[in-house]
């Protein structure tokens, strides 16, 4: 009886609301990451050269002298990315479904009453878990490969190393629960309600609609576009990049010796 | 019968455990459509005419007393605010609210829960110094808008929709659910019940409690009251979350 002595006078554990802020500060952290991460990627649309521009900022090419940058830069982002995604994913486990019988409620609760926002929930539940894995294949491979972010070798990774199919469903998994998340959160948290919480609702999952559509769209075009450049490079896999002007250089430069 | 008449199908859940060998099940039952015809009334009707043995709630027939309550083609609601004419095809499917005990057919036991709920949160204005109240004078005044805010709040009829349409009260039992929120909202913006922040974090904070909502908000969507339950429970969230 000792323990139930104790038990009884000690302070509620303030754990329940510190891990309900981290689930929802590393949800709101992933989730607007992915999107900048998807406004980044889509840059190979205008190009090749954007693409290099961009994968060459991020590894901080403007601080070395030599233009190549530091890949050490993308390897601790994709760290920090790859813990958070974790923390989130072992905080999120807290409230999937824990065994058939809850999961047969879930379900016999969505087909009642088929109403909205149950639906989404059950869709970010079903993506997270395929994204334990998919997105987990995708953060060691950039974790490990921190170099090799570029228009070639990039387009070599989706065609050549047969990723396009992952990227695939990781693209339509990212988006829709990221967005229907960081939908979720508002509500979560009652941001952005202004004067008609209910009014403003409705215009934040239009918003939510919209924006998911847009990143699918930027993000299914993005990954069209490294499989042309992969399949057209298909004969020279893990040749890199190289800026036109600096091609040109090297070229005067032989020329000179 | 006239052209504007038309025949509702009804399909109504029909099971009574307190029969031995009955079996759940539904069964139709066809009722003319009169004019401003709502669920409650046809129930009545087919009580009345086709099978007297057919059980479902009622008390006010106003949307008051939250009794009528039931799963109405999909949506919990109550039966005596859903107009018959809402629904176009005629056909209209009857089920209990899911989550409560079943009595029998529609009628499901509410008063366990909201009892137990009532006692869990405490739902009683608490001062320690209740006691040395001098009766002699005006009680302290409150602020118009502050009363009008728990009025709002205080509008539950503790009919149990939101209870029902809640999938994450459907998985977990233990779950507070969203009338629960809504009662102890109404006791955390009242002046005159002095309980700390702490002392109301020890009642929801955890969770079965505030943090347990996933915000599905069902409880939002099919409140029969329109009840802000989503903003309150919200404000309950950011409460909680910053207890130390």
């Amino acid at each position: 009886m000792e323990s139930y002595i104790i038990e009884s006078n000690k302070k509620k554990s303030r754990l329940p609301a510190r891990l309900d802020l981290a689930q929802s500060g590393t949800g709101l952290i992933l989730g607007l990451f992915m999107w900048v991460h998807m406004l980044l990627v889509g840059s190979i649309i205008f190009g090749k050269a954007a693409f290099n521009f961009v994968a060459k900022t991020m590894e901080l090419a403007f601080l070395s002298d030599t233009g190549h940058g530091y890949p050490i830069a993308v390897f601790f982002a994709v760290s920090t990315i790859f813990t958070l995604f974790i923390i989130h994913a072992l905080l999120g486990m807290r409230k999937f479904p824990i065994n058939w019988k809850q999961h047969r409620i879930m379900r016999d609760q969505m087909q009642m009453m088929n109403h909205t926002d149950t639906n989404l929930w059950y869709i970010q539940a079903v993506t997270g878990f395929i994204m334990f894995f998919a997105g987990s294949v995708h953060l060691y491979i950039m974790l490990t490969n921190p170099a090799s972010i570029g228009p070639y070798m990039s387009a070599d990774r989706v065609v050549s190393g047969n990723m396009w199919p992952l990227y695939l469903i990781l693209l339509i998994c990212v988006e829709l629960h990221g967005g229907i998340g960081l939908y979720r959160l508002c509500m979560k948290w009652g941001w952005f309600t202004g004067k008609d919480a209910r009014k403003s609702r409705e215009k934040l999952k239009k918003l939510k609609n919209r924006l998911t559509i847009f990143f699918l769209t930027l993000g299914i075009l993005a990954l069209l576009v490294f499989v042309v450049i992969g399949i057209k490079h298909r004969d020279k896999v893990g040749e890199k990049y190289e800026k036109l002007s600096a091609v040109v250089e090297q070229v005067d430069i032989k020329e000179r010796v | 019968m006239s052209e504007q008449e038309r025949i509702l199908k009804f399909q109504i859940f029909r099971y009574n455990p307190q029969r031995k060998g009955d079996k759940p099940r539904m069964v139709t039952y066809e009722v003319t459509e009169a004019p401003g015809m709502t669920i409650f009334i046809a129930l009545n009707d087919i009580r009345e005419k086709q099978d007297p043995s057919l059980q479902f709630d009622f008390v006010c027939r106003a949307g008051i007393c939250g009794s009528c309550a039931m799963v109405v083609n999909g949506r919990p609601d109550l039966a005596c605010r859903t107009l018959t004419s809402k629904f176009e095809d005629g056909e209209i499917k009857l089920l209990p609210l899911p989550g409560f005990e079943l009595i029998g057919d529609l009628s499901v036991n509410t008063g366990n829960f909201f009892r137990a709920m009532s006692e869990r949160i405490e739902s009683w204005i608490h001062d320690q110094y209740a006691d040395e109240v001098n009766y002699d004078q005006l009680e302290e005044r409150m602020d118009p808008d502050v009363a009008d805010e728990i009025y709002e709040l205080e509008r539950c009829v503790e009919c149990g929709a939101c209870i029902s349409a809640c999938a994450t009260k459907r998985m977990r039992d233990d779950f507070l659910g969203a009338a629960g929120f809504m009662r102890l909202a109404r006791f955390a913006i009242d002046p005159r019940d002095k309980r700390s922040d702490e002392e109301f974090y020890d009642v929801i904070g955890d969770d079965d409690g505030v943090f347990g909502c996933m915000t599905l908000l069902g409880c939002e969507d099919y409140c029969p009251k329109d009840l802000p339950h989503q903003t309150q429970i919200a404000y309950l969230r950011k409460k909680m979350a910053m207890v130390r």
